[in-house]
């Protein structure tokens, strides 16, 4: 194999995937760092993990962001997956074209444009800043971004299947619920989890929407990261990385899972 | 009955996001649009409703004959936004390729390799992307400052004998987004590579052309439409980019949204920062259109 591929495509992997990951292995270590320095490593401790869970404020943003990252992933989930529905099933109605350039352009908007804009409307309209205005601004960018994620799944279906459950009698609804949206969930949980970890991340849409009261944990970080740096921040850092880590593992051995199950199925009917 | 119902659901399924982007996206674009064409004194805090919809019509038209251009004056009077402007598009430039030298040979061993290695490689290029943005960035802080973990490690096997100076300053910039964009690259250009007829090679080899030329001739031009997306998607975000900037790039380097960021919190001048905004959105209509076209292009010869 080593001579097809090659040793200078080993190399350009290993030094690709060490770039990737050495600054992140770095901070995780780091965070198990008894001294206050983060330069200097002085013995293993667990003493920031212990300080950061006795930080009100730091605690009081993760649950802020936790609220904020499920409602809004929730909500962008179903508005997204409706509109990539729309954007497959009908190719005529009026407004079509208004309608896909909306759903694109917030996927390559700068933060600071959509946070700004969305800051404004709120002033316009005189609509407290808090929590809810963060959920709406995490709503919109991200629904866009489950709409393209469903959409390519939605391209792929085969819509006989759902005109079969039409043609046996099933309400459209229906059809919907037990045909159609069984075989895209795989595309609409990965929309709902990477909503959910682009609300998690978001820093510049949230400082411009939120306002006081729903400090979100980036933006608490970001405050302490130009404050100087806390080694505290490297606790909730490689806390948050776990999670992830864990996260995207366990799905794709779901999803790994439910392929050798769709396999199996298909060579029985075969 | 039934068709009745069912009408009734598909209009709530394209009604429902539609006029969800339409208030909350379509309508704050024009609101920016709007402020920044009124004057300072106006649109700055205390603020007063951008449109009198009490008014209705000859409330519009007040508005309408208030406009000014002022602002985009100002832009072109003042260095500070010109050279923002030219220093993100520079550095956004720069990056980008970057990015492709370091995400190119990565995308092209990815393609290569036994093929049950692919996706758990895959998967090792998109994990970073899960994890936060902001957290990564500044992980680099720790390595880059002047007595960070690199200097240390220069130091120790002896290549510098002086700390060299990284963070807060452009190459601090460039790493930081060469190392956040690198998935945005490599994945569409695994993609083009991926599926690219491995034959051809094979033929141009068999020929006598060697392996060097046969990537320049067969291999890269075969790329393009992967090199294409990967540098727009680059391209596109780090133009704007707030936080790498802000946290590595220290208070000298100039980007736009950082000077955006900065309007807008630091000096509180809303029309201004409006106007910063929809220039910005003008300079990135073009790439935008540009990798519209290319995509389009490639999805024609694909069918």
């Amino acid at each position: 194999m080593a001579g097809t591929w090659g040793r200078f495509n080993i190399a350009a992997l290993v030094l690709g995937f060490a770039f990737l990951y050495l600054p992140i292995l770095l901070l995780v270590i780091f965070s198990f760092n008894e001294s206050r320095l983060v330069t200097v490593w002085a013995g293993f401790s667990t003493k920031w993990y212990v300080q950061l869970f006795s930080n009100q404020g730091l605690m009081d943003a993760a649950w802020v962001t936790a609220r904020v990252a499920f409602l809004s992933a929730s909500i962008a989930t179903v508005l997204g997956t409706m509109a990539a529905l729309a954007l497959t099933r009908y190719t005529r109605f009026r407004g079509r074209l208004l309608f896909s350039g909306m759903v694109f352009a917030p996927l390559v908007m700068p933060e600071v444009i959509t946070g700004l804009s969305l800051l404004l409307l709120f002033v316009a309209i005189n609509f407290d800043r808090g929590f809810a205005t963060v959920t709406i601004a995490h709503i919109t960018f991200s629904m866009c971004f489950v709409a393209v994620v469903v959409q390519s799944r939605l391209i792929s279906f085969d819509r006989s299947l759902e005109e079969a459950a039409l043609d046996l009698g099933a309400t459209p609804t229906r059809a919907f619920f037990q045909v159609t949206l069984p075989v895209i969930m795989p595309a609409v949980i990965s929309g709902w989890m990477l909503a959910f970890t682009l609300s998690l991340d978001d820093l510049v849409i949230a400082s411009f929407t939120s306002g006081p009261g729903a400090t979100t944990l980036p933006m608490k970080i970001y405050s302490q990261v130009r404050l100087g740096v806390t080694p505290e921040i490297n606790a909730i850092c490689t806390i948050l990385i776990g999670i992830v880590t864990v996260g995207v593992i366990a799905a794709s051995l779901v999803n790994k899972r439910r392929e050798v199950i769709r396999r199996r199925d298909e060579a029985a009917y075969a | 009955m039934k068709s009745l119902t069912s009408a009734l659901l598909n209009r709530v399924v394209i009604a429902v996001p539609y006029l969800w982007l339409l208030i909350f996206f379509l309508v704050p674009f024009f609101i920016v649009f709007k402020i920044s064409l009124s004057q300072p004194a106006i649109a700055m805090p205390p603020y007063t409703p951008t449109f009198d919809l009490s008014e209705g019509l000859s409330g519009l038209w007040a508005g309408l004959s208030e406009m000014s251009f002022s602002n985009y004056l100002w832009l072109t009077e003042d260095a500070l936004y010109i050279n923002s402007y030219l220093s993100s598009l520079w550095i956004a430039g720069v990056s980008t390729v970057l990015t492709l030298l370091v995400g190119y040979p990565m995308a092209y061993a990815m393609a290569r390799a036994p093929e049950n290695l692919r996706p758990i490689l895959l998967m090792l290029v998109i994990l970073p992307f899960w994890t936060s943005f902001l957290i990564r960035v500044y992980a680099w802080i720790g390595i880059l400052k002047t007595e960070g973990l690199l200097n240390q490690f220069l130091l120790f096997i002896g290549i510098i004998d002086q700390p060299l100076v990284i963070l807060n300053t452009s190459t601090a910039i460039y790493i930081g987004i060469v190392y956040s964009y690198l998935p945005f690259m490599v994945l569409p250009l695994y993609a083009t590579l991926e599926k690219m007829d491995q034959s051809l090679i094979e033929a141009a080899q068999d020929l006598g052309c060697p392996p060097l030329s046969s990537f320049w001739k067969i291999t890269f031009p075969l790329s393009l439409p992967g090199v294409v997306a990967g540098c727009m998607l680059v391209f596109i975000p780090a133009v704007g980019e707030f936080v790498i900037p802000d946290l590595l790039g220290g208070s000298r380097t100039l980007m736009i949204g950082k000077t955006l960021w900065n309007e807008f919190f630091a000096n509180r001048d809303w029309p201004v920062s409006s106007a910063v905004a929809i220039v910005l959105l003008l300079i990135l209509v073009v790439p935008i259109v540009f990798f519209q076209r290319a995509q389009a292009r490639s999805q024609e010869k694909g069918a």
